[in-house]
């Protein structure tokens, strides 16, 4: 084999061998083919729903993004681009896109990957993979129908008693099922890999993560359903709103977690591109999946650190989560944040970049997105995402924090600079791999993590600056004209929602660069089946 | 590699770099872990929490009851309110307005209760930048003490519909 910019060489000894701990006879019964690059056995039930669920996520992040342009317009105070209604419509239509449909329909794909791929079995059944995923387009549809029809006006929380159409309601309960049904059907296949004996040992590193990922969802989408269902009914008249703080601390059981489900996943997004562009190999097994396990038993208590300035819940609650729950979550991003990037350093040492202490680095394969795109969203997410995350965190701090621009600027280093960019790294390689499409345009693609990278970091650093000054997020006019009483900011507020403006519409290009590069590979990219694919 | 089957036998201990590391974390986990608490109780400013349920109808009397028992003046078709220090402190938010002017002492100290008449709201006090939520159905109370004079806005920082953005209100700290 003779890549090297994208390190695949080092998966030959990944071809199944009958000798070692691993591969044992498939279960696929012929449905399955062999991946000329990686030599991983691919079944094509699973592979045909990766590209659904793929394809889907990608439509969604392109709705979620032209919103986040408007957005970034709108905040911009010189131009200060819609009108006030369909701000919050657009607002409301960019979280849920985003956070919701592009992120989720992106895990279910990568569930599948994980539970088949690399267990050397067929999915479970491809009868309830059409049912998930129907369930999610249509929950999608529906969501997407109430906001952009003006019916839910009410941002993703939808804060009772606020109150949207029942079809808003009804879209997420559906989404949520769907989403359900594909997590089980996962699990059922970790099962019959099991069964049939398509292995031998323990599962690999990415599959454990992505298990963990899935244990969490569970218990997310379980509290989505008790906190969603009595709301759709009182939609529809049926029964009394329910209460309003209960609401907003079952709803972050459900918000909060859905974030640990995404840390999850990038983070086994994280191993899986450091192996696929790097080589790399986990230094210490035990450690790496002993710091998932931390983050399945402890995430759950922490939800409550989006409740410290609230009534109803009492000090002594607000003290527990925040100090012992929380702190045993984030020593698990701690050790995580240690692991990768080691890994990443013995596997570049060992192919001779020794030179200084960061030689290593520097000679990693930048050019190559998938691991520009990696690395950039460990370092977002490690540095800013985790420090403003631990410092929100803190119940004094969250006073001068809460509800101010500083927390979208702290979940778009997490979860957009993070999450979505370690998906956008992870396309690079599920296009060429499993569309086997070729993405035309490399050198602009090369060039993508950067400049998205480069334009959240701006916006996001600048939007909790903004909020330092008491910036409010969710508002149109930080002028506060036609109100009662005079209110406003000075102007370096200002200049920093300037700036949210500037480093919004970037990442905007970033993003669009990724869009219509990923459009034009899957439609029209030149096909790779047969070949392995092109080194980056 | 992280996407094959481990050997047999990966259960091992760490070395000693990924002990060095882990250890740190650990200390650094339980420094902040105390930091917690330590803050709460030795920290000026907190929140409590303290919070009591009430129907938006009998919140609503006991706000008129504290305006008129201490209403001197108006301003914007607004009742300005200067209430005895220590007394309790009725603040309404309605979509979208705040309920009354406040007029404080500074230096003294008020039980400040924040109640909603229909949404969540966000009570949001600048410059000082201060932010708490107000929940429909709960009378939060926040025990302040102005410590600074002059003229502070409370704003909504909580999304309660198209005027939102229209939603201001006023506290007058005097010497
Ligand atoms: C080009 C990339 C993006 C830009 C320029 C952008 C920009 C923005 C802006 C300006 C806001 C409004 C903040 C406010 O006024 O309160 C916002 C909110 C938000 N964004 Fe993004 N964003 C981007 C990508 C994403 C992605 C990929 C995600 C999720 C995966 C995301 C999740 C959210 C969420 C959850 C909110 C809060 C919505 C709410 O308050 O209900 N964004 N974004
Ligand atoms: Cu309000
Ligand atoms: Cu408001």
């Amino acid at each position: 084999m003779a890549t090297t910019a994208n390190g695949l060489a080092a998966l030959e000894g990944h071809v199944p061998d009958e000798e070692k701990p691993g591969f044992k006879t498939g279960n696929h019964a012929g449905q399955v083919r062999t991946c000329e690059t990686t030599g991983l056995p691919v079944c094509l039930t699973a592979q045909r729903f990766i590209r659904l669920n793929a394809v889907a996520a990608v439509v969604f992040l392109l709705i979620g993004g032209v919103a986040a342009l408007l957005l970034a317009l709108t905040r911009w105070p010189t131009v200060h681009l819609l009108p006030a209604d369909w701000y919050y419509r657009v607002l409301t239509a960019h979280g849920l896109n985003m956070l919701i449909l592009w992120i989720i329909f992106m895990e279910i794909a990568i569930l599948y990957f994980a539970g088949t791929t690399l267990l050397n079995t067929r999915l479970a059944s491809k009868g309830t993979a059409w049912v998930a995923f129907g369930l999610m387009v249509a929950g999608a549809l529906a969501i997407n129908g109430a906001v952009w029809s003006g019916k839910a006006d009410v941002m993703m929380t939808s804060y009772v008693p606020l109150q949207a159409h029942w079809s808003f309601y009804l879209g997420i309960i559906l989404f949520a099922v769907g989403a359900l049904i594909a997590v089980i059907n996962f699990l059922a296949t970790l099962y019959i890999a099991k069964r049939d004996k398509t292995y031998a040992g323990s599962v690999p590193l990415v599959v454990f993560g992505a298990t963990a990922a899935a244990i969490i969802a569970v218990v997310t989408l379980l509290h989505g359903a008790v906190v969603m269902i009595p709301t759709f009914l009182w939609s529809l008249g049926l029964t009394e709103a329910p209460d309003a703080a209960w609401y907003r601390l079952v709803w972050w059981g459900l918000g909060h977690q859905s974030q640990q489900v995404n840390v999850c996943a990038m983070v086994s997004v994280w191993y899986l591109l450091g192996t696929l562009t790097t080589g790399a190999k986990p230094l210490n097994q035990a450690v790496c999946r002993g710091a998932f396990v931390l983050y399945i038993l402890f995430i759950n208590l922490a939800s409550a650190h989006h409740l410290l300035v609230d009534p109803g819940v009492g000090a002594g609650w607000k003290i527990w989560n925040t100090s012992y729950a929380m702190y045993l979550a984030v020593l698990a991003s701690m050790i995580h944040g240690f692991t990768v990037p080691a890994s990443i350093e013995v596997a570049m040492r060992k192919k001779g970049h020794n030179k200084g202490l960061f030689g290593w680095l520097f000679a990693a394969p930048w050019k190559n997105p998938g691991f520009s795109a990696f690395f950039l969203s460990l370092v977002i997410f490690g540095f800013l995402g985790g420090i403003t995350g631990v410092t929100l965190g803190t119940q004094q701090i969250n006073i001068i924090a809460h509800n101010t621009l500083r927390i979208p600027g702290h979940f778009h280093t997490t979860v957009v600079g993070g999450t979505s960019l370690a998906f956008m790294g992870l396309a690079y390689y599920v296009v060429p791999l499993i569309f086997q499409k070729e993405y035309p345009a490399k050198a602009l693609a090369r060039l993508q993590p950067f400049v998205f990278a480069g334009g959240i970091t701006v916006m996001a650093i600048a939007m909790s600056f903004a909020g330092s000054y008491g910036v409010p997020r969710r508002h149109w006019d930080i002028n506060f004209t036609g109100a009662q009483f005079s209110a406003g900011f000075d102007s370096t507020a200002h200049l920093m929602m300037g700036l949210v403006g500037i480093g919004g519409t970037i990442a905007f290009v970033g993003l669009l660069i990724f869009l219509l590069l990923t459009v034009a590979a899957v439609f029209f990219g030149r096909s790779n089946a047969g070949k392995k694919m092109e080194a980056w | 590699m992280s996407i094959s089957f481990p050997e047999q036998g990966w259960f091992k201990a760490p070395s000693a770099g990924e002990r060095l590391w882990i250890g740190l974390a650990i200390a650094w986990c339980l420094v902040l872990t105390l930091a917690m608490p330590y803050w709460h109780f030795k920290g000026k400013q907190n929140s409590t929490g303290e919070a009591y349920r009430v129907t938006p109808a009998e919140f609503y009397q006991r706000a008129q009851k504290f305006i008129e028992a201490y209403k001197v003046g108006e301003d914007r078709y607004t009742a300005i309110v200067q209430p005895p220090p220590g007394t309790d402190v009725y603040l309404t938010a309605r979509m979208w307005r705040w309920d009354p002017v406040l007029k404080l002492k500074k230096d003294q100290t008020y039980r400040v209760h924040v109640g909603s008449m229909d949404l969540n709201h966000g009570f949001s006090l600048q410059p000082v930048n201060m932010n708490f939520q107000v929940v429909p159905g709960y009378d939060h109370v926040l025990t302040l003490t102005p410590t600074r004079a002059g003229e502070y806005s409370i704003v909504c920082n909580e999304f309660c519909g198209v005027g939102h953005h229209t939603m201001a209100g006023k506290i007058i700290v005097e010497e």
